[in-house]
């Protein structure tokens, strides 16, 4: 299983425009922010939280498709299938969603800080907005990892797979902001939503891979 | 490696396949035991690639049932004793071929050659550091033979395995796969070529009757 991380992450780096597009795809979306609003600061302190969220979230849906179509390209899914006695395939699914994570989506994690800066965001604000996207965007990728799973033998399903997947996420979405806004607006409390964005994530962790592991079972041809 | 209590036997009885609702081929029934090779010949849409994978357990067969005895512990279905070599040779193009190989030993376990000995063994020694991208399509192919060695699977299941190779890769191969019927191994292989393996049993397909 680590060799299989490894393989993903070496494989992630060296194709390199992956973590970079999306990176650059979550500046546009903070970036064009504050010149649509206009120049309120109070407004663009309140809604920062909110477009860093929304920002993350389309960044880390960039790329969800290739997760498995690559490999079923090259005929490496077959064998990736076929080791399920040895290995479960839903922890092979785990272990290349959590790969998957770490090269494209914790880069959008690192930069947030930067970003929350052009969202007038005071420190307190910034720190509860990067804890919570880390806690939460793994949970992103799982749940990308069924729709991925699911469009795996169409030749373009790249919209397709945001589009299925996106109403799944709208609860981690909405526990994300509720956390990182939690923060720093006063009467709101930050623990009890950032705890639920923990469960929520770690309820995905198990039902992701599962699901697509039966999905790409069931996917064969 | 470790020995098997008794003989391995492969068997597929009066199965059938199906690919995309209609059928490919059906009423195929076989037993191959240690030590024996199958061909399965026959024309373009046969269902010689379907029935491969059917036989592995990517697919599932639309009748009949595909049984592997045996194996004991380590390899209980024919899923778990079998190495697949499809049309698409299942290596990464940004990697090396040695860390393709050595990838491919640690994930499915049960390592047998080392991937060096492996790479020198289909005649691609001292191309190992270059990314697989960059390889001929017969050396491609020979990578992908060398994953056959990197671990040890009773039943190698080969899907037109010699294309794209040039005679004296075709008769390594050949040599290759001798060693591992006297191993006691079983090979089902789809092919149009003769594979020049002695005593191979042959099954040819016509596709199902229409």
């Amino acid at each position: 299983m680590l060799a299989l991380f490894l393989r993903e992450t070496r494989l992630g780096v060296r194709a390199g425009s992956g973590a970079l597009t999306g990176v650059l795809f979550f500046l546009a979306v903070v970036a064009v922010i504050p010149f649509g609003v206009g120049p309120d600061l109070n407004l663009l302190a309140r809604i920062g939280p909110a477009i860093l969220w929304i920002g993350a979230l389309l960044a880390s849906l960039l790329g969800l498709e290739r997760l498995f179509q690559a490999d079923r390209e090259d005929g490496s899914l077959d064998l990736l299938l076929l080791t399920g006695h040895r290995h479960m395939t839903a922890l092979t699914v785990f272990v290349k969603c959590l790969a998957h994570w770490t090269v494209n989506v914790l880069p959008l994690v690192v930069v947030t800080p930067l970003l929350g800066l052009f969202m007038n965001l005071e420190p307190l604000g910034i720190a509860a907005a990067t804890a919570t996207l880390a806690v939460g965007t793994p949970a992103i990728t799982f749940i990308g990892a069924v729709g991925a799973a699911l469009a795996v033998a169409l030749p373009r399903g790249g919209l397709l797979v945001s589009v299925l997947i996106l109403p799944l996420t709208i609860p981690v979405l909405i526990f994300g902001v509720a956390a990182a806004r939690g923060a720093v607006a006063d009467p709101d409390p930050f623990l009890p939503p950032f705890l639920i964005l923990a469960a929520l994530m770690l309820f995905f962790a198990v039902i992701g891979p599962l699901a697509a592991a039966l999905a790409l079972r069931w996917s064969g041809d | 490696m470790p020995e098997p209590q008794d003989e391995m036997r492969l068997i597929a009885e009066e199965l059938s396949g199906e690919r995309g609702g209609e059928t490919v081929f059906s009423g195929v029934s076989f037993a191959l035991g240690s030590g024996e090779a199958l061909m399965v010949t026959g024309p373009n849409g046969a269902g010689k690639s379907t029935l491969l994978r059917v036989l592995c357990g990517l697919l599932p067969p639309a009748e009949g049932q595909v049984s592997f005895s045996g194996g004991g512990e380590d390899w209980p279905d024919s899923a778990a004793a079998c190495h697949y070599l499809g049309h698409r040779n299942a290596m990464k193009a940004a990697l090396s071929v040695m860390e393709n190989l050595a990838f491919w030993q640690r994930f499915l376990g049960n390592p047998h050659l080392d991937p060096h000995e492996a790479l020198e063994m289909v005649g691609l020694d001292g191309i190992g550091h270059l990314p697989f991208g960059y390889l001929s399509t017969g050396q491609r192919r020979r990578a992908a033979i060398a994953r056959l060695l990197v671990s040890y699977r009773p039943v190698w299941l080969l899907d037109e395995p010699t294309s794209g190779l040039d005679r004296a890769s075709e008769k390594q191969f050949a040599e290759l796969m001798g060693v591992h019927l006297e191993d006691g191994g079983l090979i089902v292989a789809a092919t149009h070529l003769p594979l020049g393996l002695n005593g191979a049993r042959e099954l040819a397909m016509r596709g199902a009757e229409l």
